[in-house]
């Protein structure tokens, strides 16, 4: 694993983090309501954009750093796929579904002796 | 709001947007900058870094992006290309939340300052509030919400840092857990458009298999290969559908 040091770990957060960010919020904001909501191109942006968050998402609870590195796939997803049912049952109330995937885990993990 | 009817102070609705701070997405959101914080802590980012990450970046799917990049050894170019692709949909929720906000004699400069501060949460947040708060007290009500939640995970990052290394195992893994967990439930139940749903779950497992395949480029070819795919595939549903009908 690397770590940035010095004054060059900043420059590189600032470019590659917060302009590599900002760029698209000060585009959002000069293309204002000149973009059409029902645009093809605004479509497949979307797309894009959900898919690449997702994929995150799959690599987090996949290939996790620190203590649950060490812990069981099936937990991990066991704990999703609850959290998910009880989402879906609870009509859709984060709450619920965050709650019962972390309970779930919280469970897995103690049961294990972690 | 009609004419005639007062809109209340300025400092009032700063105010009432300060107080979204106590809101449940506001609460998901800190509990994930602890468990974000959990994982740069264990990762070993120094803590002056990650409170400057809160701030500059704030959108958490790119710090965990730009922390993913570092620690991955990848070189500025590759790190911004990866982290800009996952921030293209600041643009269509920046350019949908602002004529929500604006008047006319709103500055551009004000909207370009207060952009910084959308991330899913706060957009969310203020899609659903804001037609709620006169027009001309929009921008102030955002303006207290989002400033306000920046500086408060900020804060809670800098002084959590030091403890959450020191958090028994099971709470260290439960906070990490609630970042992957927390952005599932909130993309899933802010979606308005069909494509999402798709992306989402095309992107899933395209994620995996883009490690597995080309772990350097994983993240940007899941998005962008999983993303064309999921819209085609979308596409030609509606299209079908819309011949049917």
């Amino acid at each position: 694993m690397t770590i940035l040091e010095g004054w060059w770990a900043y420059v590189f957060i600032a470019i590659a983090g917060w302009l590599a960010t900002d760029i698209w919020r000060w585009l959002g904001v000069l293309t204002g309501n000149r973009l059409r909501e029902d645009s093809e191109a605004l479509n497949w942006v979307r797309a894009v954009a959900t898919a690449l968050v997702a994929a995150v998402i799959a690599k987090l609870i996949l290939y996790p750093t620190g203590v649950l590195e060490q812990s069981p796939l099936w937990l991990r997803l066991g704990s999703v796929v609850a959290g998910a049912t009880a989402f879906f049952a609870a009509r859709q109330k984060p709450a619920i579904g965050i709650a019962t995937a972390i309970g779930v885990l919280a469970v897995g993990l103690y049961a294990l002796g972690f | 709001m009609k004419n005639g009817e007062t809109a209340g102070s300025a400092r009032h609705w700063f105010l009432a947007g300060m107080m979204g701070i106590f809101s449940l997405p506001a609460t998901i959101l800190m509990l994930s900058f602890v468990g974000f914080c959990a994982f740069t802590a264990q990762a070993g980012i120094p803590v002056e870094q990650v409170v400057f990450m809160v701030g500059a970046v704030w959108a958490l799917p790119a710090k965990v992006i730009l922390v993913s990049s570092i620690l991955g050894g990848a070189n500025i170019l590759t790190a911004f290309i990866a982290v800009t692709l996952s921030s293209i949909r600041l643009m269509p929720m920046v350019a949908a939340l602002v004529p929500e906000i604006r008047t006319e004699r709103t500055p551009t400069w004000l909207l370009l300052f207060l952009s910084h501060f959308v991330a899913i949460t706060a957009w969310v947040f203020a899609m659903e509030r804001v037609q709620s708060v006169p027009r001309e007290r929009r921008i102030v009500f955002f303006a207290g919400f989002g400033i306000t939640l920046v500086l408060a995970n900020m804060i809670l990052v800098g002084v959590v840092y030091q403890f959450v290394t020191e958090f028994p195992p099971i709470v260290a893994g439960c906070l990490f857990f609630l970042t992957p967990v927390y952005f599932l439930t909130s993309i899933w139940s802010s979606a308005r458009h069909p494509v999402i749903y798709v992306a989402l779950a095309v992107g899933l497992v395209a994620g995996p298999v883009f490690y597995w395949i080309a772990p350097e480029f994983d993240i940007l070819l899941a998005g962008v290969g999983g993303g064309t795919a999921a819209w085609l595939a979308e596409r030609s549903w509606r299209q079908r559908k819309e011949a049917r009908a």
